[in-house]
């Protein structure tokens, strides 16, 4: 009787195979691993369980998490909680997706390609931008490779990043521009955005690109015309990363000199997952066509004159080019791009403008109940989508403390990443949040504080 | 069957006024939103987006879904990728709310039931492949080979020495030398004997003072253990370089070896490959690496350490080569491989590579006959053949008998890889299959060889019961067209 569910060899099974190959124990399939390097005795690792114990130990470990669906979510920050449509999972639950391998064989993998087709065309029309690969590992760390394109592009190896992009952002950036020694400097804010001083005084032609954030991390909205302007006047190029929910509302970054637009879009009907799997947007100007990273899938016929999708320019990457590739990455995160591409397509043209106003609403009547509280200052005065930053006087720690006692799963702790914003709290209101929910914030904030 | 008409995509079936979507009505007061956002940053033109009914994009993508071969349909040997059944518990683990609705910036007091899956995958992995420290950040294979690449880089630097180049076989997988290149390093290709495995002559001559690393799958891509190992760890250690370990193979050594054992220093795992999570059509997967403890001080920060009977997120690592994704890894991705190793145990694990190993050369021995078979010793979970009598004697290239492959319902091998076998096919039954699929996989090759003799027409015009016949791949890579136009729908 077999032991393993994923097994089906059984006994009698082995006894056939071992009299066709003419051995008689399976250590004989072994003999090629020399004794120095054979692993005796058993791995320490728990045995087995079967189902039933593992879920119930799972649903265990589970319970001893907070999670967002039985609390009231403010924490934003580069993860967002917004509601994700039934019909999303219903699709990528279908084995035929998420069992599938890379499309390699385009005659049995029209399915994935033409879905990867459709998510191309949905970004480049979120984002305003000619191209759109097939999506990177996350927004982080296509951030980091928006400044290998421009490195490769200009032949200059610096780039300039505004402190109001994501830290998490900035510190990927760091690890991905070192390995390929790009100088990484920062430009400073001044009232939540860009100081546009600091930037025209290090914006010099030794610059690859100018790379911001739109929203930025404290949700405000950066002049994104004028920063182009500056970068392209020195022939820098200007990365832009972006938040695709507020796409619905806000002008798209391709219309405002984008070069190179890359971002998360984990909000498009992904679970916020304690961080992943996520998913890394990246497009461009049709200049940059060949110097994209990634998988790319392209439209064409088949012999007999039939549409049909096929990964293409492939000779940008790893498997043909190897050492001399854009980048080295070998996957994309398909399944959290068809997540999305369902999701953009659920709510389609106008769902997407009405869930931008619903976060942009929410988000400005909680500024205001929250503002307007005697002890809670607004940090900064620009514009807003759906996440801003207050200062109180006293430890956001503490305070979060007591608002989970409430239900209530506080913002983010600015203190932790801007030593100058000690106090701050940036707090994201989605379209999950009613006025109840906010009103409930106000007042136990009133009360703490 | 051959389609009929072409599949319309999403914007072909959209019509004006249809919606899917369901939102609340606004429950605060209104605000214009001139008022709010500058009217240069108010969109204009809003994104052209589908505009459908909820059925018809249920219909749209169930069709899609339909048009695609996935494990669950059928064997799907692919060399190297480790097709393996993506158990149907793992999905439903992900999906725990307590796990998949959890923010990464959470207070780390109320994710302890997180920190502690993490931490004990952290500690099985470990043990597996024998290394002193892992870390789940990387978010693919060829992620964890660039991290582990910039470790390699930071161990060097701290000792104050410059190394530029990095070791590859000829048989290495094209994300070696690109993860190589990204981490600032040049490329040097080492030979494999006749044997498939390192030459170490060749080795002897390469590996120098100027050798950062040199990265070996072990067994090779060839599926092919390399016998010495030993031999080749003290070469490179000698000379001062490090040992990375491409993890793609695992699957083939699951309690028969491991990595640390051999004298590896830096390991990178695929956890959609050995490990079961699903490969979603191209991704998400992960790329967990391993360090031995000369290196720990380099890993990505920040670390999962178990303090007390708390699990905490440690920042404090000064030597740390910095973040290499956002938060803290794929969670999700994470905890479906949890929930394989605690469905298998040890000796579970141990039994998925005997079959693996068995179920590859059984294949492997029944086929002999009937392709060249440039290494004819004992496989390790995967083999190499080689079409080239077919395409010598009758025009038969191995690219015609994958197309033929996709007739008989089966996903064709790895063809053309690895590189140092003339028309390769790569074979990777996996231990999930059972006896009948790989006797019926092996008759279905045997009958594609006689064709080729018989009926070489019938093999170099396949598929011929796919929906689409063979692309034109020349024409979309030399005039692009990468999205649709509403320019074109008029």
């Amino acid at each position: 009787m077999n032991k393993y569910g994923y097994i089906p060899g059984t006994e009698e099974d082995r006894k056939k195979m071992f009299e066709f190959l003419g051995i008689e124990t399976i250590e004989e399939l072994f003999s090629d691993i020399p004794e120095k390097a054979r692993f005796k005795g058993e791995l320490n690792i728990p045995k087995k369980e079967s189902e039933m114990e593992l879920m119930r130990r799972l649903n265990a470990l589970a319970a001893k998490n907070v999670n967002l669906e039985d609390n009231i979510n403010f924490l934003g920050a580069g993860a967002y909680q917004h509601y994700q449509p039934s019909v999303v999972d219903a699709i990528i639950s279908r084995s035929e997706f998420f069992t599938a391998y890379t499309p390699y064989q385009p005659e049995i993998s029209q399915g994935v390609l033409q879905a990867i087709f459709e998510y191309q065309t949905i970004i480049c029309e979120l984002m305003g931008m000619d191209v759109s690969n097939a999506s990177m590992y996350d927004g982080a760390s296509a951030f980091g490779e928006a400044a290998y394109i421009s490195a490769g592009h200009t032949r200059r190896n610096k780039v300039l990043v505004a402190r109001s992009v994501n830290p998490e952002y900035r510190e990927v950036l760091k690890t991905y521009a070192y390995g390929q020694n790009i100088e990484v400097e920062e430009v400073g804010i001044d009232n939540g955005v860009i100081d546009f001083n600091d930037l025209t005084a290090k914006l010099d032609d030794t610059i690859a690109a100018v790379m911001v954030q739109y929203p930025n991390f404290f949700g405000s909205i950066e002049d994104l015309r004028k920063i182009g302007e500056l970068a392209h006047d020195k022939k820098a190029l200007f990365v832009v990363s972006v938040n695709p929910v507020a796409m619905g509302i806000l002008e798209a970054p391709g219309n405002c000199g984008a070069d190179i637009v890359v971002g998360e879009g984990q909000a498009l009907g992904n679970s916020i997952s304690y961080g992943g799997p996520y998913l890394g947007i990246l497009a461009t100007t049709k200049e940059l066509v060949r110097r994209i990273p990634g998988r790319v899938v392209g439209q064409t016929t088949d012999l007999d004159g039939r549409r049909a999708f096929v990964l293409t320019l492939q000779a940008r990457e790893q498997h043909i080019r190897r050492e001399k590739a854009t980048s080295n990455i070998c996957s994309n995160q398909a399944l959290n791009a068809l997540a999305a591409t369902v999701y953009a397509s659920y709510m389609g043209k106008q769902g997407m403008q009405d869930v931008a106003h619903l976060n942009l609403q929410k988000a400005h009547y909680a500024y205001n109940r929250l503002t307007s509280l005697p002890k809670v200052k607004a940090l900064f005065s620009t514009p807003f989508f759906n996440e801003f930053a207050i200062q109180i006087d006293g430890d956001v720690e503490a305070v979060n403390k007591q608002l989970l006692e409430s239900g209530i799963v506080g913002g983010y702790d600015l203190g932790t990443t801007y030593p100058e914003f000690e106090g701050g709290i940036l707090l994201c209101v989605t379209e999950l949040r009613t006025k109840e929910d906010i009103d409930l914030l106000v007042e136990r904030l009133e009360e703490i504080l | 069957m051959r389609q009929e008409v072409d599949n319309p995509l999403i914007f072909e079936l959209s019509v004006e006024g249809r919606v899917s979507y369901s939102l609340p009505e606004l429950d605060v007061p209104e605000v214009p939103v001139a008022d709010l956002i500058p009217a240069n940053y108010v969109r204009q033109t809003p994104a052209n987006l589908p505009e459908m009914a909820e059925l018809d994009l249920v219909r749209h993508f169930t069709k899609l879904s339909k048009r695609n071969h996935g494990v669950d349909d059928g064997f799907y040997p692919l060399g190297s990728c480790t097709m393996k059944y993506n158990p149907k518990r793992n999905e439903r683990a992900a999906r725990i709310p307590g796990f998949a609705q959890i923010h990464p910036l959470q207070p780390q007091e109320t994710v302890q039931g997180a920190l502690e899956l993490l931490y004990n995958l952290q500690t099985e992995l470990e043990e597996i492949t024998g290394m002193d420290e892992v870390s789940l950040q990387p978010a693919a294979g060829a992620h964890g080979e660039w991290t582990g690449l910039m470790m390699i880089r930071a161990y060097h630097e701290q000792r104050g020495e410059k190394r530029t180049t990095v070791i590859v076989p000829d048989s290495a997988h094209g994300t070696n030398p690109a993860s190589a290149t990204v981490a600032g390093y040049k490329t040097v290709t080492v030979k494999s004997n006749d044997k498939g495995g390192v030459d170490l002559e060749a080795l002897r001559a390469v590996v120098n003072q100027d050798t950062a690393a040199l990265m070996l799958t072990n067994p090779s891509t060839l599926g092919l253990f390399e016998d010495q190992i030993i031999e080749i760890a003290e070469i490179v250690h000698e000379a001062g370089g490090l040992l990375y370990y491409d993890g793609a193979n695992a699957n083939a050594i699951l309690g028969y070896a491991r990595p640390g054992d051999m004298g590896f220093d830096v390991v990178h795992l695929n956890l959609h490959k050995t490990f079961t999570t699903p490969h979603g059509g191209g991704g998400p997967g992960a790329g967990p690496v391993g360090v031995k403890k000369e290196l720990i001080p380099y890993l990505p920060k920040p670390r999962l350490e178990k303090q007390g009977d708390q699990f905490v997120l440690n920042w404090d690592r000064p030597d740390s080569i910095g973040k290499v994704k956002g938060f803290w890894g794929n969670f999700g991705i994470l905890v479906r491989a949890y929930t394989y190793i605690r469905t298998m145990g040890p000796d579970g694990l141990k039994r998925v590579t005997e079959d693996a190993v068995l179920n590859a050369n059984y294949m492997m021995r029944r086929l002999e006959p009937h392709f060249d078979l440039p290494y004819n010793q004992i496989c390790k979970h995967e083999f190499v053949l080689s079409g080239r009598r077919y395409k010598k004697e009758y025009g038969v290239k191995t690219l015609d008998i994958a197309k033929r492959l996709l007739d008989f319902g089966v996903h064709p091998p790895t063809i053309y890889f690895p590189l140092n076998v003339e028309e390769a096919i790569m074979i990777e039954p996996t231990e999930t299959e059972n006896l009948e699929t790989l006797d019926g996989f092996c008759d279905m090759m045997i009958q594609i060889a006689n064709e080729a003799k018989e009926t070489p027409d019938l093999v170099k015009n396949a598929p011929h019961s796919t929906k689409v016949n063979r692309l034109d791949e020349t024409t979309a890579a030399r005039n692009p067209v990468l999205r649709f136009s509403w320019a074109d729908k008029l």
